[in-house]
């Protein structure tokens, strides 16, 4: 009896994907493919662009896998984790809000969130998929990985968690972008609620990796997994209104009034996470400055040391504040300023997630013994390898982006 | 209890002229060992904390996890610095030169009265509670059942260097021929399993610095240096839990 409900929901399901994939829909994508052979000179011109950024950074990373990550990399035995690592967690940050940020709309059924959804869930695709490309080019064996990660596996282990989660997530939102494709809205709305679950999981996992590690004091405890999800929501927001207002550009198109009503919301939801983000920054200052040597000394470098820079113009100004005060003086209409106040967004939470990832890890492990080969803060600076391995997953994102707005019409929702 | 009494008879006229300078070290070292100074690491008070002194949790003393339970005791003061040790391992375990299993750190204050430098060997903790094996997502590294001994898989390593970050004794680096993570492993398979009895840098050792042996057989030497209150007993970083089984001591 119980199997019964069960095998006609399957063959209502085949049912559908065979409506879904009527010859009309087939004949729609070969006419927008038809359609990006006739985008203006400068949309071309950028994509070469960026896929000949791909192209070198993706040379120069075969270069660094030939000369071993030790000689093309400047991490150490004391910093293993550098800019490749934060990339890493910078792009799958944005899958994760862009997944989040717009679940609101076709997950939970806030209609001003709908004309969003689209894009969102390819772009959380393609940054996710970013993500991966970077850290393929951290691990040193990642094809192992694949195998052990299967028969090998570790249940303690938030990197286990992490990696097993995130490979669901990137599948239910490659599916769920599949479903929104064809229009069919229901299984849409389980695979994305499959995505949005899997991705919460996976993202707070990516937090514990961080909070779980109790030699490294700065990142210890339960704040990173919190502040990750919610940092993950405000880079989503960004995300949102920077790329839809390209694509707009790009088609060289004007928003209808729902689209407009959406970037108003997301920019308010924007506005509060910033709110949120500066109120959770400043507890972790606060509190770190009361707190034992080790981290005392990390949130001294960030406030005066060598992480200064990055922390106050960075962090504080280009990625909070301005864009703060700009959110609020759009009231969620002026869309150029919105667009500015999102790119900044992204420059400074690029720079946060870098310093989270390295400043966890200057205080040398021997510190309190007070031995000469320990007495000060560690030095990373990333080298050219690394530096190109991140301009190639931009690279990636970037092509992706453009690729899609023509290829999907400008992710144009029918969703109602 | 009773020694400790008779090494005290002279103090019954004590007054400063009459004590000698051995009696009044004998004396010094009881009252720090008693009331636990800093040097190096933390030494743990006999005081406050004996439990700890007596390798982690109260169960130890009675029953050690493991059979036989390597642990290693380093006289601090001992060392030299001639690093023979250092030699040893990378001869024994094929370590190459961009890593190393241990190190000897120096310490170095120029305000001290008298000697001014001192060395802390450093190598794998094998700590109980290893961060480093949680942290790890294909159980690559692994706490042997039978010994202890923080173990490494090198087939399985993915190279996430995780367990590199977590491990709070920088005990770890990326072993580019060994296409994996590498880490002392009390010569184990290069040594022990062999038959012999010490870890490449034990027998190296000129000074009697490292003292390595099964913590859980009580004639061991590892278990006399650490079953006693006389003199203090410390590990390194013992704020962070992973219940280390390499043990400092001075004298």
């Amino acid at each position: 009896m119980p199997n019964e409900p069960k095998s006609r929901n399957i063959s209502e399901i085949a049912k559908e994907l065979a409506r879904s994939f009527d010859s009309s829909v087939v004949e729609s994508w070969y006419s927008n493919i038809v359609g990006f052979l006739s985008g203006s000179r400068s949309y071309y011109v950028l994509l070469v662009i960026t896929g000949l950024v791909v192209f070198v950074s993706s040379m120069v990373a075969v270069d660094a896998i030939n000369t071993g990550y030790r000689h093309a990399y400047n991490v150490t035995r004391e910093i293993p984790w550098g800019i490749l690592i934060s990339t890493y967690v910078f792009f799958v940050v944005t899958s994760t809000g862009l997944c989040i940020v717009s679940s609101i709309g076709h997950v939970f059924g806030l209609k001003d969130f709908m004309p969003i959804a689209k894009r969102s869930v390819f772009l959380s695709v393609v940054t996710i998929f970013a993500g991966f490309t970077v850290i393929f080019l951290d691990i040193e064996n990642p094809l192992r990985m694949a195998l052990y990660n299967v028969i090998s596996p570790n249940l303690t282990s938030n990197i286990w968690w992490m990696g097993t989660l995130y490979g669901a997530y990137m599948f239910f939102m490659a599916v769920e972008f599949v479903f929104l494709l064809i229009g069919n809205n229901r299984l849409a709305m389980y695979a994305g609620l499959s995505g949005l679950l899997s991705g919460i999981a996976a993202h707070s996992n990516l937090g514990a990796i961080f909070g779980m590690l109790h030699a490294r004091e700065y990142w210890y405890g339960p704040y990173m997994p919190i502040y990750f999800i919610l940092s993950a929501m405000a880079s989503g927001c960004a995300a949102i209104i920077f790329f839809t207002w390209l694509g707009y550009k790009v088609n060289n198109e004007k928003m209808d009034k729902s689209m407009e009503r959406a970037m108003e919301v997301v920019g308010k939801l924007c506005t509060l996470l910033i709110a949120a983000i500066m109120f959770f920054t400043t507890w972790k200052i606060i509190t770190g400055l009361v707190a034992s040597p080790g981290k005392v000394e990390v949130i001294k470098a960030l406030l005066t040391g060598p992480y200064a820079l990055n922390f106050w113009l960075f962090e504080v100004l280009i990625g909070m504040a301005i864009p703060f005060v700009l959110l609020l003086y759009s009231k969620g209409r002026n869309l150029g300023m919105m667009f500015t106040a999102s790119l900044l967004m992204v420059i400074g939470i690029f720079v946060m997630r870098y310093d989270l990832v390295v400043v966890g890890q200057i205080v040398p492990s021997f510190q309190d013994l007070g031995v000469k080969e320990y007495l000060h803060l560690l030095p990373y600076k990333p080298s050219f390898h690394e530096i190109m391995v991140v301009a190639g997953g931009f690279g990636i994102v970037a092509a992706a982006f453009l690729l899609g707005e023509k290829i999907f019409s400008g992710h144009k929702s029918e969703i109602h | 209890m009773n020694s400790k009494k008779t090494e005290f008879e002279p103090f019954k006229k004590a007054c400063i002229e009459t004590v000698s300078p051995i009696e009044r070290r004998e004396f010094l070292k009881i009252g720090l060992a008693i009331s636990g100074i800093f040097a190096g690491g933390t030494i743990l008070s006999v005081v406050s904390n004996i439990n700890k002194v007596f390798a982690s949790p109260e169960e130890f003393s009675e029953k050690y996890p493991y059979k036989p339970h390597y642990s290693m005791v380093i006289h601090q003061d001992r060392c030299i610095d001639c690093e023979r040790c250092m030699e040893a391992c990378v001869m024994t375990n094929d370590v190459p030169e961009y890593g190393y299993r241990t190190m000897i750190l120096e310490k170095e204050v120029l305000d001290a009265i008298g000697q001014k430098k001192e060395f802390i060997p450093v190598l794998c903790n094998h700590c109980n509670n290893p961060p480093c094996v949680r942290a790890c997502p294909t159980k690559a590294t692994y706490k042997d059942k039978k010994n202890g001994i923080v173990m490494m898989n090198y087939d399985k390593c993915i190279g996430c260097k995780t367990c590199v970050v977590a491990c709070p004794y920088n005990a770890r680096y990326y072993n580019e021929e060994k296409k994996a993570i590498d880490k002392c492993n009390f010569c184990i398979d290069t040594r022990l399993s062999k038959g012999e009895k010490l870890t490449a840098c034990a027998a190296a050792c000129p000074a009697g610095v490292r003292i390595f042996g099964d913590l859980s057989d009580m004639n061991s030497e590892v278990y006399k240096r650490i079953h006693q209150l006389a003199r203090p007993v410390w590990v390194l970083r013992p704020e962070i839990g992973a219940k280390p089984n390499i043990f400092y001591m001075k004298g």
